[in-house]
């Protein structure tokens, strides 16, 4: 038996490395939403919008946001549920506040990573991210290390997030909000028409998506 | 105490630093494959590192190839343990392999990223324990065969 011990604990020290981890990664993947398609669409009028969701969806959520505003960050998972319930089609926009210091950083990464397919997966990654990176005093390093994370061409994303295209994307989505009374984040529209603010909670917006839902398709 | 006991005691002991590493390593080698990033309790540090092209080696996590070592040098040590000779050969040379990489990868840490993952120090601090063990392995069992 003594012979034949040492297989036995190294067999068995294998298995449980090996079952360990597919049964840690199981539960992690379960508990990461799955990536999504990133495209950023352009709009007729040359406007570029992250979009995610069918261009003749029943239902438009547009959000104006902001990386470091936690009701944001609270809705953020939400949204991503309810647009794959509803098959909505939700638009982000940026509206990075002057009073979150890494707000405006934070918008241009994401913008940076859309100019590599990864949008959205950097848009949820900021979100999940939040807690850390808005408390840190180099969240541009956080950044970069994301964009690692999102296996993101380094050298470039770093170039773009300091580009004035990015800055200028940014500011053309505050432009919009401001141009429409966005005052404040997280302001979402759904088919155009305002979710009262007191209403943009992960209890209430179902509730809201839904009747709009209702409202855009009566006979169903 | 006997030849064989202190060998046995040695053996075990690197068998159970193999064993922490294996934990550590793979427990990364899962945050990597998952795309997670919360793994440093708030140190940008940390994800400065763990999200740098240093961490793979051919798209292979470094993390993951961690883990095999550890596991080898686990195997290695509990064979050896047992009275395998070519086992102890073995070992010997999956940790100084492991000792040249953590080398590499403090160097990494220090010189080009210039910035430290912990778990990265506590896997270099099991290499060293592991090494020290090698190390003094010879000495101890010349003195009191």
């Amino acid at each position: 038996m003594k012979r034949y011990l040492p297989f036995i604990i190294v067999a068995v020290v294998g298995l449980l490395a090996v079952g360990g981890g597919a049964f840690l990664y199981r539960a992690k993947r379960s508990a990461t939403p799955t990536p999504k398609i990133s495209k950023t669409e352009t709009l007729p009028s040359g406007e570029s919008i992250h979009a995610l969701g069918p261009a003749d969806a029943a239902v438009t959520l547009e959000e104006f946001g902001d990386f470091q505003c936690p009701p944001c960050g609270m809705l953020s998972e939400p949204i991503n549920q309810l647009q794959k319930q509803y098959n909505l089609r939700v638009i982000y926009r940026q509206f990075p506040l002057p009073s979150h210091a890494h707000a405006r950083e934070a918008a241009f990464a994401a913008e940076a990573a859309g100019r590599q397919g990864r949008f959205w997966q950097m848009h949820d990654l900021l979100y999940r991210e939040q807690a850390v990176w808005s408390k840190s005093t180099d969240a541009r390093a956080l950044f970069s290390a994301y964009a690692g994370m999102l296996q993101l061409d380094l050298g470039r994303f770093r170039k773009d997030m300091d580009s004035s295209e990015v800055q200028q994307q940014v500011e053309l989505d505050q432009h919009r909000g401001a141009a429409i009374g966005v005052k404040t984040t997280p302001t979402i529209f759904l088919n155009n028409e305002v979710v009262p603010p007191k209403q943009i909670n992960p209890d209430e917006l179902p509730g809201m998506v839904e009747a709009a839902v209702k409202k855009a398709k009566p006979s169903s | 105490m006997s030849r064989s006991r202190i060998q046995t005691i040695f053996y075990s002991a690197a068998a159970l630093i193999s064993l922490v590493g294996l934990a550590e390593a793979t427990y990364l080698t899962v945050v990597f494959l998952s795309g997670e990033t919360g793994v440093c309790g708030g140190s940008p540090d940390c994800f400065q590192v763990l999200g740098s092209s240093y961490a793979k080696i051919g798209g292979i996590p470094v993390s993951g190839l961690g883990a095999l070592a550890y596991f080898s040098a686990f195997a290695f040590a509990t064979f050896a343990g047992f009275g395998y000779g070519h086992a102890r050969r073995f070992f010997a040379w999956t940790v100084i392999a492991m000792f040249g990489m953590t080398l590499w990868l403090l160097f990494v840490q220090a010189f080009r990223l210039h910035a430290f993952c912990r778990y990265c120090l506590f896997s270099a601090a099991l290499v060293f324990l592991l090494t020290g063990l090698l190390v003094a392995r010879p000495v101890a069992e010349t003195e009191k065969s």
